[in-house]
């Protein structure tokens, strides 16, 4: 039997929740024979090549390319989990959330403190995807199956929680693992 | 010293520099100078030896109160759900256009503020304004910009004409044009009676007697509530405490109910009676009526009865010779709360705190206004009080149903041929009422305000009385053409801005409700949602500290109930995993905007 | 009158004292009832409703409900906990709590009650409103991201502190703590030595140059759920 694929992406993160993911360590090894990996940043795998049994999303979607590669994670994965409070809630990009673009446009390029920008120059090449006007946690956009706290969550969560999804055990998370930072 | 500085500590001096006077002291200023400035309330706080910040507490409270200025006239245009079916949207709109401003803004002359206010109490002559203290009904189009123009020519809404209400309405001191709309009087309230034979037949027997003759006619609290008045005396009497309270509740917040306006207005000796029998009943020399900021109109009116009682020692020492019997009357004025109508949150108001409820225990009867002991009872109550003292407790138990004696004011307004208020006898049926106030293809029907229930045709064989629908008195008629979950949606919003945010569940929870109400709405409802709107209702009534947030999800939950096929017909189950509710238009409006350049992702 | 009263929680006899509360009586007995903006040196505020009880099949607030022979108190129950749960995720969408950088985190109450719940994320959308920070006062700053509305503050400065240096201002979703000035904290007599800068449950009144100070690991509710210490008491 064909061994279940799981797909992984960071949208509006920063990574660290894949970080947490090889934290792992050898467990890693056990996920190789429990999975395979498609579309991932882990084999680089960019376009999705089949159905997938679980897609982890770290980030929320803060430009159009963050909403779009989530709703391809939606068509492709049969359990979509938002992994880490920034999936989850949107977090430290959606700090963001009730000032207004142009506001936080500015502040980043033109008149923040650090920022040395003699041009006035705020990027915006066409190859650039368009910012949303706030940060969108994943459950705004698509239907989330699972959250799994943290930031990052901790690899033991992680595990734990892909174990029991991929075996079709209940998800039974002990008090240690459930943290919110 | 400063005009501000003067005009302040003279109102403070007025009210005796007393912090428990902070409602008169806050109105009063809100009055003379359109706001209660940052500064008033240092001078404010200063006079009455208070903090700062509880004067802002208080103000903030308040939809009447600002610290921001508004204009020397303020128009509340009223936005209750019954308004919005007699069209109150075209008259906000030509409100608007007159006055070139938005709602919630005062014109660049500083002059005219443009308000929207819930309930006034005038459902059935809607739509329906207040300027500043000026009651204005039935409002179209052609009144609106006269209104306006006849505003701009000398900025006094005391001196706008139109024509004169009935009764007491055309009172010089009331000079309104809002009408009583009394279609139906009863045996109790608007019958002819003999006015002060209920007080003489009280004085001439002990307090106790008294309380027993309203046990006896097993009278239940009109307010909504229902609780046998005749207990809440007895504890109230049996409480230990030097100073006791009769506290009258005028509030009558609750959208569709407009009974006590008319009580107020012709009937106002009857309740007086009534209060100063309970006074005699329950040992309390001091009662105070709360009347609701939006019926300030009736006050001038209310302070000259009181006079005249004072006057005919109906009221004041040793009244009608019985020696030791001393009590009086004042008026506490309100300032746009409908939480205030919550006994305790009256009590609070009463004290010149903000309007939040106390916690219970203690209970009023134990500890209330100011800690004394307090019965706090509605104004159609004390007045049947009044009757029953004058014709005895057999002849009141006479009419209306087995456990509700009595007659029950009705204010009945929406979609009817004969919108007023009816005097009728407990019991009565849903089916017949509809057929008295003309509205026999009524879709559903609104029991007890917001806060009771939507019934749907299947449910009008059944009676109004405390055993079955209860209700304080409104009573709201939608025809067959209305969206009963828009209905629902609006009676949620007014819970949302009038929860006094004391509570998680009723703070949070009902703008909840809302949103997912305005979800299905805008037809991006999903089967889920009416799960979600049926257990987060449940958390919020059973959770919620008083019988506000207790009661608030009732239009989301009778509904669901009643009209379920209304909302299961909006729903749709959602198969492509997508939330419906995400907009990626709007979420790109402003990154399109600013880039000047649209989505290659997405071009639809 | 008798000096015990005697009740039951889920089945359990419980004595109490005359005049104590259902969460006193419970805390003595070690029976953890859930709660947030209750505090045993204050007068209890019943704002949270995170403490509701069924007490003869009635709900009420455990921290304001008095004691009474032969009751019987409802408390832990799949309804309840579905309830409490409710109360929560509600208190989080309507602020904005980020943990990851949160002074308070792993010290704080409102995490604490969310994580012995089992709750991994709020039900609700968060409402993401805008809210003040005042980081005026030379040693206390304010998040108001961050509050949960449960009046300690108000109470212990009120009543302990005796300087009434925060109230609530405002209704409905707008209500918010504000401090006895025209606008800035720094402006109040509140000291760091205050009552009132002690008791919040959460991570708004937070006292300067002192975050963080714990690892990861070893705060307050790391290892053990927030109520442990209560249940620690029943033998
Ligand atoms: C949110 C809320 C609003 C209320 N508004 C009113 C009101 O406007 N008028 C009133 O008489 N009772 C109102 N009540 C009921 C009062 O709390 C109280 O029960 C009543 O005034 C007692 O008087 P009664 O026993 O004579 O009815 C309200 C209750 C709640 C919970
Ligand atoms: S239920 Fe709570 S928030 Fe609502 S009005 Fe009552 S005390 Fe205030
Ligand atoms: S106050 Fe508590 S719940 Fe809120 S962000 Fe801080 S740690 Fe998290
Ligand atoms: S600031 Fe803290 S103590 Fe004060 S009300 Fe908010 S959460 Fe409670």
């Amino acid at each position: 039997m064909a061994k279940p694929k799981i797909a992984t992406t960071s949208l509006a993160g920063c990574f660290g929740c894949h970080m947490s993911l090889l934290d792992i360590d050898e467990r890693i090894l056990k996920l190789i024979e429990l999975v395979d990996f498609d579309k991932s940043p882990v084999d680089d795998i960019k376009e999705f090549t089949g159905r997938c049994a679980v897609g982890l999303i770290e980030g929320g979607c803060a430009n159009e390319d963050n909403v779009h590669v989530l709703q391809e994670f939606r068509k492709h994965c049969d359990i979509l989990v938002a992994v880490g409070d920034c999936a989850i809630m949107g977090d430290i990009p959606a700090m963001r959330n009730n000032i207004p673009l142009k506001e936080c446009l500015d502040e980043a390029y033109l008149n923040g403190p650090s920022t040395y920008n003699p041009e006035k120059i705020i990027p915006n090449d066409k190859e650039l995807p368009l910012c949303l006007n706030r940060v969108y946690p994943c459950h705004e956009v698509v239907k989330i199956d699972y959250s799994l706290p943290g930031c990052p969550p901790n690899a033991d969560i992680l595990w734990q929680a892909l174990v029991a999804l991929l075996t079709n055990k209940p998800l039974e998370l002990p008090y240690e693992l459930i943290k919110y930072d | 010293m400063s005009e501000i500085q003067a005009e302040v500590k003279k109102i403070c001096q007025t009210c005796g520099n007393d912090r428990a006077k902070m409602m008169d002291i806050v109105r009063a200023v809100q009055q003379k100078f359109g706001q209660v400035s940052s500064e008033a309330m240092n001078l404010i706080a200063k006079c009455v030896g208070c903090h700062r910040v509880e004067v802002e507490s208080v103000v903030s409270f308040y939809a009447f109160l600002s610290k921001k200025p508004k204009g020397k006239v303020v128009i509340r245009l009223c936005n209750d759900v019954v308004d919005k079916m007699a069209g109150v949207d075209a008259i906000a709109e030509a409100f608007k256009k007159e006055l070139g401003i938005d709602f919630g803004r005062t014109t660049p002359d500083g002059k005219i503020s443009l308000e929207y206010t819930p309930c006034i109490g005038m459902c059935d002559q809607a739509p329906a304004a207040i300027i500043n203290d000026e009651v204005i009904t039935y409002l179209s189009t052609d009144k609106v910009k006269e209104i306006v123009a006849d505003i701009k020519k000398h900025y006094d809404p005391s001196k706008l004409k139109h024509r004169l209400g009935d009764g007491n309405n055309a009172d010089e001191l009331v000079h309104s044009c809002v009408h009583n709309g009394l279609r139906k009087k009863g045996q109790v309230i608007f019958a002819d009676y003999k006015s002060e034979a209920g007080l003489k037949n009280a004085l001439a027997v002990s307090p106790v007697e008294v309380i027993n003759v309203v046990k006896t006619a097993r009278l239940r609290g009109r307010g909504g509530a229902g609780f046998p008045t005749g207990i809440k005396w007895q504890f109230t009497r049996a409480a230990a405490g030097e100073k006791k309270y009769i506290l009258c509740n005028g509030d009558e917040g609750e959208p569709g109910t407009f009974k006590d306006r008319v009580i107020l207005t012709e009937r106002a000796d009857m309740l007086f009676e009534g209060m100063t029998i309970a006074g005699y009943a329950i040992g309390a020399e001091n009662g105070i009526l709360y009347l609701r900021g939006e019926y300030n109109y009736l006050r001038k009116l209310l302070e000259k009865i009181l006079q005249n009682r004072r006057d005919k020692n109906l009221l004041g020492k040793n009244i009608l010779g019985k020696q030791g019997f001393n009590f009086d009357i004042t008026i506490q004025v309100g300032a746009g709360a409908y939480i205030c109508g919550e006994e305790t949150a009256l009590i609070s108001s009463c004290e010149g705190l903000r309007g939040d409820p106390k916690t219970r225990p203690p209970f009023p009867a134990q500890k209330g206004y100011l800690e004394c002991p307090t019965a706090v009872n509605n104004v159609e109550t004390l007045c049947c009080v009044t009757r029953i003292l004058e014709m005895g407790a057999a002849w009141f138990a006479e009419s209306g149903s087995k456990g509700s004696p009595g007659t029950k004011l009705l204010s009945v307004s929406g979609d009817c041929k004969l919108p007023g208020v009816y005097e009728l006898p407990f019991g009565v049926k849903v089916k017949d009422l509809l057929k008295d106030v003309g509205a026999q293809d009524a879709q559903a029907v609104l029991i007890g305000g917001p806060s009771g229930q939507i019934i749907g045709q299947n449910d009008y064989n059944r009676t109004i009385c405390y055993d079955d629908l209860a209700t304080g008195g409104a009573v709201v008629v939608f025809g067959p053409e209305r969206n009963m979950i828009d209905i629902a949606a609006q009676y949620m919003e007014f819970f949302v801005e009038e929860s006094c945010g004391y509570c998680t569940p009723c703070r949070v929870g009902n703008v909840l409700l809302k949103k997912y109400l305005d979800k299905i709405l805008a037809g991006k409802g999903e089967p889920e949602d009416l799960d979600i709107l049926q257990k987060l209702g449940e958390s919020i009534k059973l959770t919620s500290r008083c019988g506000m947030g207790q009661t608030s999800p009732n239009p989301v939950l009778t509904t669901l109930k009643n009209f379920r096929k209304n909302y299961e017909s909006k729903v749709k189950k959602v198969s492509d995993g997508m939330q419906p509710t995400f907009d990626i238009r709007a979420a790109l409006a402003d990154g399109e905007a600013i880039a000047k350049r649209k989505s290659v992702i997405f071009t639809k | 009158m008798s000096d015990q009263i005697t009740f039951t929680i889920d089945g359990v006899s419980i004595k109490g004292k005359p005049g104590q509360t259902i969460l006193q009586a419970a805390d003595e007995a070690g029976i953890y009832i859930p709660r947030l903006c209750y505090h045993p040196e204050l007068a209890p505020h019943g704002s949270c409703r995170v403490c509701t009880v069924l007490v003869n099949g009635k709900p009420q607030a455990a921290c304001t409900q008095p004691i009474s022979e032969g009751m019987t108190v409802e408390n832990d129950t799949p309804e309840l906990k579905e309830h409490r749960c409710n109360i929560i995720d509600m208190l989080f969408i309507e602020g904005n709590h980020f943990c990851m950088f949160c002074e308070k985190s792993g010290n704080c109450e409102l995490q604490a009650v969310a994580y012995r719940l089992g709750i991994l994320a709020p039900k609700f959308s968060y409402l993401f409103p805008k809210k003040d920070v005042d980081a005026t006062h030379p040693d206390i700053f304010l998040d108001l991201n961050r509050c949960i509305l449960c009046g300690r503050c108000v109470e212990a400065s009120k009543n302990v502190d005796g300087k009434g240096a925060f109230e609530f201002v405002g209704r409905s979703i707008e209500k918010k703590i504000a401090v006895n000035a025209e606008a800035n904290l720094k402006d109040t007599n509140l000291a760091v030595t205050d009552k009132a800068a002690d008791v919040c449950p959460v991570g708004t009144i937070n006292k300067k140059r002192t975050a963080f100070a714990v690892p990861i690991g070893k705060r307050l509710y790391d290892k053990k759920p927030i109520g442990s210490e209560i249940e620690e008491r029943k033998k």
